[in-house]
Formats: C-alpha cells, sequence, structure tokens
C-alpha cells in the first residue's frame, strides 16, 4: 500500500514516518505542502514537528496549506488520515478532528517515553494492537493537553470515538500517568466515521526494537490491515 | 485605521500560564489577585479609507475562523 508523508515547512518527524512504514514493507513518499493532489495514496500520515514555527497556534496556519484542501476531500471519500503530534494540532485546527490541544499543564516540554492504552480495537488505527497490550511509546511536546467542552467529551465517549489513553505500566488510567493534562487522559481520539484518527504520542519513534521499543508499529500494522481488507473487498 | 484583537483563553479551559503569572504576583507581593488570565493581542493595520463597517464584518469572520480557536479561545475585536 502507500502512504503520503506530508511535508510543511518545519515538519520535522516525516522521515520518521516514512522510514517506519517502509520497514514494514510499504511504499511512502513525501507530499509537499504545495502539491494539491494525493495522487494513489491509500492512507495520508500528517507527521510531528513545528508547521510554520507554530505560530499563532500549533497547526492554526498549516491547516491553511493547499494540501489540506486535498486531505479533506480525502477524508472526505473516507480515506484513512492519521496525524500525530503536531499532525494531530493540524488535523483538530482543520476541523478534521473534534478538540483541540493546549498547553501542557505544567508548561513543560515533555519528552519521555509514556504508557498507553488502546481504549478499543474498533479502528482502523487500533484493530491490530494486542488485547490488553499497554505501549511504550515516546511523546515530545509542550501543547498536548487535549480539551474538548463536555457535550463533545460526552459524544466521544459514547461514540467510542477515544481510541488511546495515557495509563501506567499496568493500564491504569492515573492522574500522574497523564503527562500533559488531557482530559479523561486522551492520548488521541478519531472522528465519528472513524477513518480519521489523531494522537500526541511518536509511534513511528517506537517501530523497531533498536529505538527501545517497538509497540508503535501495531498503530502502522492496524492501518495497513484496514486497507488491505478494503482492497480485498473492492477486489472480490 | 486599525483593528485590534485580543484573544483569551475560555473559562472552562485550564490556564497554566495565567496560574503562573497569579502566583509570580502573589510572590511579589500583590495580594489582591484573584485570577490572571494570559492571551494574545494582534494589531492590523487596514489601509487608509478601508470602510469601517466591511473591515468589522470580514475581521470577526478571520477572527472566528482564523485568529482564534473558538474551542479554546474568546475574542473582542476593535476596530479605531
Amino acid at each position: 500500500m502507500n502512504f503520503a508523508v506530508l511535508q510543511f515547512p518545519a515538519s520535522n518527524c516525516d522521515q520518521d514516518a516514512i522510514h517506519a512504514v517502509r520497514r514494514l514493507g510499504h511504499s511512502a513518499r513525501y507530499v509537499w505542502h504545495k502539491e494539491t493532489s494525493l495522487d494513489d495514496a491509500d492512507c495520508v500520515i500528517v507527521p510531528g514537528g513545528f508547521s510554520y514555527g507554530d505560530y499563532l497556534r500549533c497547526g492554526a496556519i498549516a491547516r491553511f496549506s493547499p494540501v489540506m484542501q486535498a486531505v479533506k476531500q480525502f477524508a472526505d471519500n473516507g480515506g484513512l488520515v492519521i496525524g500525530i503530534c503536531n499532525g494531530f494540532q493540524v488535523l483538530t485546527e482543520a476541523g478534521l478532528l473534534p478538540g483541540a490541544l493546549v498547553r501542557n499543564r505544567d508548561l513543560q516540554f515533555h519528552c519521555e517515553h509514556i504508557f498507553l492504552k488502546a481504549v478499543t480495537p474498533d479502528s482502523p488505527f487500533t484493530s491490530k494492537i494486542p488485547t490488553g497490550k499497554i505501549l511504550r511509546i515516546p511523546i515530545a511536546h509542550g501543547e498536548g493537553c487535549y480539551f474538548a467542552d463536555e457535550e463533545t467529551l460526552a459524544k466521544l465517549q459514547a461514540n467510542n470515538q477515544i481510541l488511546w489513553q495515557y495509563c501506567d505500566a499496568d493500564g491504569n488510567l492515573t492522574e500522574t500517568a497523564n503527562p500533559n493534562g488531557s482530559l479523561l487522559n486522551i492520548a488521541g481520539v478519531c472522528n465519528e466515521r472513524r477513518n480519521v484518527a489523531g494522537l500526541m504520542p511518536h509511534p513511528e519513534r517506537a517501530s523497531e526494537e533498536i529505538l527501545g521499543s517497538d509497540d508503535g508499529k501495531w498503530i502502522f500494522e492496524s492501518i495497513i490491515s484496514a486497507v488491505q481488507a478494503k482492497q480485498a473487498a473492492k477486489a472480490a | 485605521m486599525k483593528a485590534k484583537i485580543i484573544i483569551t483563553p475560555k473559562e472552562a479551559v485550564v490556564d497554566p500560564q495565567g496560574k503562573t503569572v497569579q502566583s509570580a504576583l502573589g510572590h511579589m507581593g500583590y495580594q489582591d489577585v484573584a485570577a490572571v488570565h494570559v492571551g494574545k493581542y494582534i494589531e492590523i493595520e487596514l489601509v487608509p479609507g478601508t470602510d469601517k463597517a466591511a473591515a468589522e464584518q470580514a475581521l470577526h469572520a478571520a477572527a472566528h475562523k482564523f485568529l482564534s480557536n473558538p474551542i479554546i479561545e474568546d475574542y473582542k475585536l476593535e476596530i479605531e
């Protein structure tokens, strides 16, 4: 399958994302933010970084890039889109995902491994994560505190849209396991249609043992499996 | 003519910057501070002769869509 990895000025996790999915045996290419087409992409990765210097608000300017129109259309047609870290911020600013990311509650930039659990296997981004598996994946952000109003949070819970939550090594959702003050320990969510997701942790930085953890690969394996199932259904 | 836009965090959003500044003010001896909210100030210079009503309408749209994020922020717009 083909991954498209967006590049904005000051994206800096684009190469890591390309490396992670190529390593799993799939093709991936960069798509510069001024491009207006995603060609034959099966999944779009909006990578981490500091797009446009995080000016105004993280992701606020990137969402107006020409490529984001193509991403919106791709998502409207049911294509899979995943935003990682700054990519998550871009997708919330673009209105493709609910909520917003604000300053970490302690005002510190957190660069560390955290524990993460998938709340549900019912999504193209979590289906292959082994049941009960606690993922050990790094975070690296200053503005990753997830916020949504009460009505939105209730809707996220009712629709099972919370995909990942910060937890301790045993899977407990504690306050101390929450690195940034996110409401309900939310690390990542998906849209109502379940084809667009975003998360603050970096699965691409934990996709092979040499990096200290390969837990992140389960997220990419989930995407690959979902796309392959879709292609098989189409061919049948 | 200038447009002045003040953006502040919504009440429901935790404002760690405001809390930190409030605490620092307390350390400096300001005891009567009930709350501090840290936001942004944007000044937009308009071309002389711009129609004020039209500019106000356009900038409200821009403030809502781009300059502020209505999920987490409120804004006030003034043109003078």
